[in-house]
Protein backbone atom coordinates (compact mmCIF):
# COMPACT_ATOMS: atom_id res chain seq x y z
CA UNK A 1 0.00 0.00 0.00
CA UNK A 2 2.85 2.37 0.77
CA UNK A 3 4.09 2.10 -2.79
CA UNK A 4 0.75 3.37 -4.03
CA UNK A 5 0.94 6.26 -1.58
CA UNK A 6 4.45 7.01 -2.79
CA UNK A 7 3.42 6.96 -6.45
CA UNK A 8 0.57 9.36 -5.67
CA UNK A 9 2.80 11.91 -3.94
CA UNK A 10 5.57 11.64 -6.50
CA UNK A 11 3.30 11.75 -9.51
CA UNK A 12 2.77 15.50 -9.82
CA UNK A 13 6.35 16.74 -9.18
CA UNK A 14 7.69 14.06 -11.54
CA UNK A 15 5.10 14.99 -14.17
CA UNK A 16 6.06 18.67 -13.99
CA UNK A 17 9.75 17.68 -14.24
CA UNK A 18 9.20 15.40 -17.23
CA UNK A 19 7.18 18.04 -19.09
CA UNK A 20 9.87 20.67 -18.57
CA UNK A 21 12.81 18.39 -19.44
CA UNK A 22 11.05 17.19 -22.58
CA UNK A 23 10.34 20.78 -23.61
CA UNK A 24 14.01 21.61 -23.00
CA UNK A 25 15.16 18.74 -25.21
CA UNK A 26 12.73 19.68 -27.97
CA UNK A 27 13.71 23.37 -27.59
CA UNK A 28 10.11 24.50 -27.04
CA UNK A 29 9.41 28.02 -25.80
CA UNK A 30 8.26 26.67 -22.42
CA UNK A 31 7.60 30.00 -20.76
CA UNK A 32 5.62 31.34 -23.70
CA UNK A 33 3.53 28.18 -23.81
CA UNK A 34 2.97 28.28 -20.06
CA UNK A 35 1.62 31.83 -20.05
CA UNK A 36 -0.52 31.09 -23.10
CA UNK A 37 -2.13 28.08 -21.43
CA UNK A 38 -2.40 29.93 -18.13
CA UNK A 39 -4.39 32.74 -19.70
CA UNK A 40 -6.88 30.22 -20.92
CA UNK A 41 -7.07 28.81 -17.39
CA UNK A 42 -8.17 32.17 -16.01
CA UNK A 43 -10.77 32.65 -18.72
CA UNK A 44 -12.12 29.13 -18.18
CA UNK A 45 -12.40 29.48 -14.38
CA UNK A 46 -14.25 32.79 -14.56
CA UNK A 47 -16.66 31.48 -17.18
CA UNK A 48 -17.65 28.70 -14.77
CA UNK A 49 -18.87 31.08 -12.06
CA UNK A 50 -22.50 31.57 -13.19
CA UNK A 51 -23.06 27.81 -13.63
CA UNK A 52 -21.46 26.93 -10.32
CA UNK A 53 -23.23 29.70 -8.44
CA UNK A 54 -26.63 28.72 -9.76
CA UNK A 55 -26.13 25.07 -8.87
CA UNK A 56 -24.77 25.77 -5.38
CA UNK A 57 -27.61 28.18 -4.58
CA UNK A 58 -30.17 25.59 -5.67
CA UNK A 59 -28.55 22.84 -3.60
CA UNK A 60 -28.23 25.02 -0.52
CA UNK A 61 -31.84 26.14 -0.72
CA UNK A 62 -32.98 22.56 -0.98
CA UNK A 63 -30.86 21.61 2.01
CA UNK A 64 -31.76 24.61 4.18
CA UNK A 65 -35.48 24.11 3.54
CA UNK A 66 -35.30 20.74 5.27
CA UNK A 67 -36.51 18.96 2.15
CA UNK A 68 -33.56 16.58 2.05
CA UNK A 69 -34.04 15.64 5.71
CA UNK A 70 -37.68 14.92 5.05
CA UNK A 71 -36.73 12.65 2.15
CA UNK A 72 -34.31 10.85 4.42
CA UNK A 73 -37.00 10.19 6.95
CA UNK A 74 -39.44 9.00 4.37
CA UNK A 75 -36.93 6.49 3.03
CA UNK A 76 -35.41 5.14 6.23
CA UNK A 77 -37.91 2.22 6.69
CA UNK A 78 -36.85 0.93 3.27
CA UNK A 79 -33.20 1.01 4.30
CA UNK A 80 -33.79 -0.81 7.55
CA UNK A 81 -35.58 -3.45 5.53
CA UNK A 82 -32.50 -3.71 3.30
CA UNK A 83 -30.38 -3.97 6.48
CA UNK A 84 -28.42 -0.84 5.61
CA UNK A 85 -27.70 1.22 8.76
CA UNK A 86 -29.94 4.34 8.62
CA UNK A 87 -26.96 6.45 9.71
CA UNK A 88 -25.55 6.01 6.22
CA UNK A 89 -28.68 7.26 4.47
CA UNK A 90 -28.02 11.03 4.51
CA UNK A 91 -24.61 10.29 3.02
CA UNK A 92 -26.13 8.28 0.16
CA UNK A 93 -28.29 11.29 -0.67
CA UNK A 94 -25.74 14.04 -0.34
CA UNK A 95 -22.83 12.26 -2.04
CA UNK A 96 -23.89 12.93 -5.67
CA UNK A 97 -25.00 16.47 -4.79
CA UNK A 98 -22.24 18.02 -2.69
CA UNK A 99 -18.71 16.75 -2.18
CA UNK A 100 -17.85 18.96 0.79
CA UNK A 101 -21.09 18.21 2.63
CA UNK A 102 -20.65 14.47 2.18
CA UNK A 103 -17.02 14.65 3.28
CA UNK A 104 -18.25 16.45 6.39
CA UNK A 105 -20.67 13.59 7.03
CA UNK A 106 -17.93 11.00 6.65
CA UNK A 107 -15.82 12.95 9.15
CA UNK A 108 -18.79 13.11 11.49
CA UNK A 109 -19.51 9.37 11.28
CA UNK A 110 -15.82 8.55 11.72
CA UNK A 111 -15.68 10.75 14.82
CA UNK A 112 -18.84 9.18 16.25
CA UNK A 113 -18.10 5.51 15.62
CA UNK A 114 -14.29 5.41 15.51
CA UNK A 115 -12.25 4.48 12.46
CA UNK A 116 -12.67 0.71 12.76
CA UNK A 117 -16.47 0.61 12.89
CA UNK A 118 -18.40 -0.83 9.95
CA UNK A 119 -20.31 2.43 9.42
CA UNK A 120 -17.18 4.60 9.24
CA UNK A 121 -15.53 2.20 6.82
CA UNK A 122 -18.59 1.96 4.60
CA UNK A 123 -18.86 5.76 4.64
CA UNK A 124 -15.21 6.18 3.68
CA UNK A 125 -15.56 3.68 0.85
CA UNK A 126 -18.73 5.33 -0.45
CA UNK A 127 -17.02 8.71 -0.37
CA UNK A 128 -13.86 7.38 -2.00
CA UNK A 129 -15.39 5.29 -4.73
CA UNK A 130 -17.88 7.78 -6.20
CA UNK A 131 -17.76 11.37 -7.33
CA UNK A 132 -20.05 14.38 -6.92
CA UNK A 133 -22.07 13.72 -10.07
CA UNK A 134 -24.07 16.94 -10.09
CA UNK A 135 -20.99 19.07 -9.53
CA UNK A 136 -18.94 17.28 -12.20
CA UNK A 137 -21.74 17.71 -14.74
CA UNK A 138 -22.23 21.39 -13.86
CA UNK A 139 -18.57 22.21 -14.20
CA UNK A 140 -17.87 20.14 -17.34
CA UNK A 141 -20.97 21.15 -19.26
CA UNK A 142 -20.60 24.70 -17.94
CA UNK A 143 -17.15 24.96 -19.48
CA UNK A 144 -18.60 24.47 -22.98
CA UNK A 145 -21.86 26.28 -22.28
CA UNK A 146 -24.17 23.27 -22.65
CA UNK A 147 -27.27 23.61 -20.50
CA UNK A 148 -28.93 20.33 -21.41
CA UNK A 149 -27.38 17.52 -19.41
CA UNK A 150 -29.58 14.89 -20.99
CA UNK A 151 -28.89 11.25 -20.29
CA UNK A 152 -25.52 11.97 -18.67
CA UNK A 153 -27.36 12.93 -15.46
CA UNK A 154 -29.53 9.80 -15.47
CA UNK A 155 -26.56 7.52 -16.10
CA UNK A 156 -24.41 9.30 -13.53
CA UNK A 157 -27.03 8.99 -10.80
CA UNK A 158 -27.86 5.36 -11.63
CA UNK A 159 -24.17 4.45 -11.60
CA UNK A 160 -23.83 6.25 -8.25
CA UNK A 161 -26.70 4.25 -6.83
CA UNK A 162 -25.20 0.99 -8.06
CA UNK A 163 -21.73 2.00 -6.89
CA UNK A 164 -22.88 2.96 -3.40
CA UNK A 165 -24.89 -0.24 -2.97
CA UNK A 166 -21.90 -2.28 -4.04
CA UNK A 167 -19.65 -0.21 -1.75
CA UNK A 168 -21.75 -1.26 1.23
CA UNK A 169 -21.82 -4.92 0.14
CA UNK A 170 -18.06 -4.93 -0.42
CA UNK A 171 -17.51 -3.42 3.02
CA UNK A 172 -19.56 -6.20 4.59
CA UNK A 173 -17.67 -8.85 2.61
CA UNK A 174 -14.17 -7.41 3.00
CA UNK A 175 -14.16 -6.48 6.67
CA UNK A 176 -16.12 -9.33 8.27
CA UNK B 1 -34.83 22.37 -7.33
CA UNK B 2 -35.04 25.99 -6.18
CA UNK B 3 -38.83 26.00 -6.51
CA UNK B 4 -39.19 22.74 -4.56
CA UNK B 5 -36.89 24.11 -1.86
CA UNK B 6 -38.68 27.43 -1.53
CA UNK B 7 -42.18 25.94 -1.50
CA UNK B 8 -41.12 23.36 1.06
CA UNK B 9 -39.49 25.98 3.27
CA UNK B 10 -42.65 28.11 3.30
CA UNK B 11 -44.67 25.05 4.34
CA UNK B 12 -42.02 24.09 6.86
CA UNK B 13 -41.34 27.57 8.28
CA UNK B 14 -37.65 27.58 7.39
CA UNK B 15 -37.60 30.68 5.17
CA UNK B 16 -35.03 32.48 7.34
CA UNK B 17 -32.52 29.67 6.74
CA UNK B 18 -33.16 30.05 3.01
CA UNK B 19 -32.13 33.70 3.07
CA UNK B 20 -28.72 32.96 4.46
CA UNK B 21 -28.35 29.78 2.39
CA UNK B 22 -28.70 31.69 -0.88
CA UNK B 23 -25.94 34.15 -0.13
CA UNK B 24 -23.68 31.66 1.58
CA UNK B 25 -23.86 29.54 -1.55
CA UNK B 26 -23.00 32.51 -3.77
CA UNK B 27 -19.94 33.33 -1.68
CA UNK B 28 -18.96 29.69 -1.73
CA UNK B 29 -19.16 29.64 -5.54
CA UNK B 30 -16.91 32.70 -5.82
CA UNK B 31 -14.38 31.13 -3.46
CA UNK B 32 -14.43 27.93 -5.49
CA UNK B 33 -13.76 29.85 -8.68
CA UNK B 34 -10.83 31.69 -7.09
CA UNK B 35 -9.37 28.30 -6.18
CA UNK B 36 -10.00 27.19 -9.76
CA UNK B 37 -8.07 30.15 -11.15
CA UNK B 38 -4.96 29.06 -9.28
CA UNK B 39 -5.16 25.39 -10.24
CA UNK B 40 -6.35 25.89 -13.82
CA UNK B 41 -3.75 28.53 -14.64
CA UNK B 42 -0.94 26.32 -13.43
CA UNK B 43 -2.08 23.04 -15.01
CA UNK B 44 -3.29 24.44 -18.30
CA UNK B 45 0.05 26.25 -18.54
CA UNK B 46 1.87 22.96 -17.99
CA UNK B 47 -0.43 21.24 -20.43
CA UNK B 48 0.31 23.82 -23.10
CA UNK B 49 4.05 23.16 -22.72
CA UNK B 50 3.43 19.42 -23.07
CA UNK B 51 1.30 20.08 -26.13
CA UNK B 52 3.76 22.37 -27.90
CA UNK B 53 6.74 20.12 -27.18
CA UNK B 54 4.89 17.13 -28.64
CA UNK B 55 4.93 15.14 -25.39
CA UNK B 56 1.16 15.06 -25.15
CA UNK B 57 0.85 13.58 -28.61
CA UNK B 58 3.37 10.85 -27.81
CA UNK B 59 1.45 9.81 -24.69
CA UNK B 60 -1.82 9.87 -26.58
CA UNK B 61 -0.50 7.34 -29.09
CA UNK B 62 0.06 4.88 -26.24
CA UNK B 63 -3.46 5.10 -24.86
CA UNK B 64 -5.17 5.37 -28.25
CA UNK B 65 -6.30 1.73 -28.63
CA UNK B 66 -8.31 1.73 -25.38
CA UNK B 67 -9.69 5.23 -25.78
CA UNK B 68 -10.90 4.61 -29.32
CA UNK B 69 -12.87 1.60 -28.09
CA UNK B 70 -14.58 3.79 -25.50
CA UNK B 71 -15.09 6.71 -27.87
CA UNK B 72 -15.87 5.21 -31.28
CA UNK B 73 -17.04 8.60 -32.57
CA UNK B 74 -13.60 10.19 -32.35
CA UNK B 75 -11.01 10.03 -35.09
CA UNK B 76 -7.57 8.73 -34.01
CA UNK B 77 -6.16 12.21 -34.63
CA UNK B 78 -8.66 14.00 -32.39
CA UNK B 79 -6.84 16.37 -29.98
CA UNK B 80 -9.44 15.59 -27.30
CA UNK B 81 -7.90 12.13 -26.82
CA UNK B 82 -4.78 13.56 -25.20
CA UNK B 83 -6.80 15.58 -22.72
CA UNK B 84 -9.12 12.67 -21.96
CA UNK B 85 -6.10 10.50 -21.22
CA UNK B 86 -4.53 13.13 -18.93
CA UNK B 87 -7.80 13.60 -17.11
CA UNK B 88 -8.28 9.88 -16.49
CA UNK B 89 -4.68 9.38 -15.36
CA UNK B 90 -4.94 12.25 -12.86
CA UNK B 91 -8.26 10.91 -11.56
CA UNK B 92 -6.80 7.44 -11.23
CA UNK B 93 -4.11 8.70 -8.86
CA UNK B 94 -6.68 10.64 -6.82
CA UNK B 95 -5.48 14.04 -8.04
CA UNK B 96 -8.86 15.65 -8.57
CA UNK B 97 -7.38 19.15 -8.68
CA UNK B 98 -5.20 18.36 -11.67
CA UNK B 99 -7.87 16.23 -13.34
CA UNK B 100 -10.51 18.96 -13.66
CA UNK B 101 -8.57 21.39 -15.92
CA UNK B 102 -7.58 18.50 -18.23
CA UNK B 103 -11.18 17.33 -18.32
CA UNK B 104 -12.39 20.80 -19.22
CA UNK B 105 -9.85 21.01 -22.05
CA UNK B 106 -11.18 17.68 -23.29
CA UNK B 107 -14.71 19.07 -23.23
CA UNK B 108 -13.66 22.18 -25.15
CA UNK B 109 -11.92 20.01 -27.75
CA UNK B 110 -15.01 17.82 -28.10
CA UNK B 111 -17.26 20.87 -28.37
CA UNK B 112 -15.17 22.18 -31.28
CA UNK B 113 -16.41 19.26 -33.42
CA UNK B 114 -19.98 19.36 -32.15
CA UNK B 115 -22.51 19.93 -34.97
CA UNK B 116 -25.06 21.35 -32.50
CA UNK B 117 -23.26 23.21 -29.68
CA UNK B 118 -26.32 23.25 -27.41
CA UNK B 119 -26.63 19.45 -27.26
CA UNK B 120 -23.92 17.18 -25.80
CA UNK B 121 -22.35 14.68 -28.21
CA UNK B 122 -22.15 10.97 -27.58
CA UNK B 123 -18.46 11.20 -26.69
CA UNK B 124 -19.11 13.98 -24.16
CA UNK B 125 -21.70 11.86 -22.42
CA UNK B 126 -19.40 8.84 -22.30
CA UNK B 127 -16.59 11.01 -20.96
CA UNK B 128 -18.76 12.50 -18.24
CA UNK B 129 -20.14 9.12 -17.24
CA UNK B 130 -16.57 7.97 -16.70
CA UNK B 131 -15.85 11.09 -14.68
CA UNK B 132 -18.88 10.89 -12.42
CA UNK B 133 -18.12 7.23 -11.73
CA UNK B 134 -14.59 8.39 -10.80
CA UNK B 135 -12.21 5.50 -11.40
CA UNK B 136 -9.75 6.10 -8.55
CA UNK B 137 -6.95 3.99 -7.23
CA UNK B 138 -6.24 6.26 -4.35
CA UNK B 139 -9.03 8.34 -2.73
CA UNK B 140 -6.68 10.89 -1.16
CA UNK B 141 -9.15 13.00 0.83
CA UNK B 142 -10.78 10.05 2.58
CA UNK B 143 -7.43 8.52 3.47
CA UNK B 144 -6.18 11.76 5.00
CA UNK B 145 -9.47 12.03 6.90
CA UNK B 146 -9.01 8.54 8.34
CA UNK B 147 -5.43 9.42 9.15
CA UNK B 148 -6.44 12.51 11.15
CA UNK B 149 -8.96 10.43 13.08
CA UNK B 150 -6.17 8.07 14.10
CA UNK B 151 -6.96 4.95 12.06
CA UNK B 152 -4.30 2.28 12.70
CA UNK B 153 -4.21 1.51 8.99
CA UNK B 154 -5.82 4.37 7.06
CA UNK B 155 -5.09 2.63 3.76
CA UNK B 156 -7.17 -0.47 4.56
CA UNK B 157 -10.07 0.96 2.54
CA UNK B 158 -8.05 1.32 -0.68
CA UNK B 159 -8.74 -2.16 -2.06
CA UNK B 160 -12.50 -2.29 -1.32
CA UNK B 161 -12.92 1.29 -2.56
CA UNK B 162 -11.10 0.38 -5.75
CA UNK B 163 -13.36 -2.64 -6.30
CA UNK B 164 -16.45 -0.46 -5.76
CA UNK B 165 -15.24 2.26 -8.13
CA UNK B 166 -14.43 -0.33 -10.84
CA UNK B 167 -17.91 -1.69 -10.49
CA UNK B 168 -19.62 1.71 -10.80
CA UNK B 169 -17.42 2.49 -13.81
CA UNK B 170 -18.48 -0.71 -15.56
CA UNK B 171 -22.11 0.10 -14.75
CA UNK B 172 -21.71 3.64 -16.11
CA UNK B 173 -20.15 2.44 -19.38
CA UNK B 174 -22.79 -0.27 -19.80
CA UNK B 175 -25.66 2.13 -19.13
CA UNK B 176 -24.12 4.67 -21.49
CA UNK B 177 -23.97 2.04 -24.26
CA UNK B 178 -27.51 0.81 -23.57
CA UNK B 179 -28.96 4.33 -23.53
CA UNK B 180 -27.14 5.11 -26.75
CA UNK B 181 -28.38 1.99 -28.50
CA UNK B 182 -31.90 2.70 -27.32
CA UNK B 183 -31.95 6.28 -28.60
CA UNK B 184 -30.41 5.30 -31.93
CA UNK B 185 -33.05 2.62 -32.46
CA UNK B 186 -35.79 5.04 -31.62
CA UNK B 187 -34.60 7.68 -34.07
CA UNK B 188 -34.36 4.98 -36.77
CA UNK B 189 -37.96 4.01 -36.21
CA UNK B 190 -39.05 7.60 -36.57
CA UNK B 191 -37.55 7.69 -40.02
Amino acid sequence: MNTIAAISTFFLPVLVGVILVYALIKKTDAYGAFTEGGKEGIRLSISLLPFLLGMLVAINILRASGFLDAMNQALSPLLIWLSIPPDLLPLLFIRPISGSASLGMVADLTATYGTEHFISRAAAIIQGSTDTTLYVLTVYFGAVGIKKMGRALTIGLLADLAGMTVAILITIWYFT
Amino acid sequence: MIVVGIVYSILNGTTSQINSAMFDASTQAVQLVIGFIAVFTFWLGMMEIAKQSGLLEKLTVLSRPILLKLFPELSPKDPALGFIMSNMTANFFGLGNAATPFGLKAMTALQANNPDPSVPTRSMITFLCLNTAALTLFPTTVISLRMTHGAPDPMDIVIPAFLATCFSCVIAITLDRLFYMFTVKRSHRRK
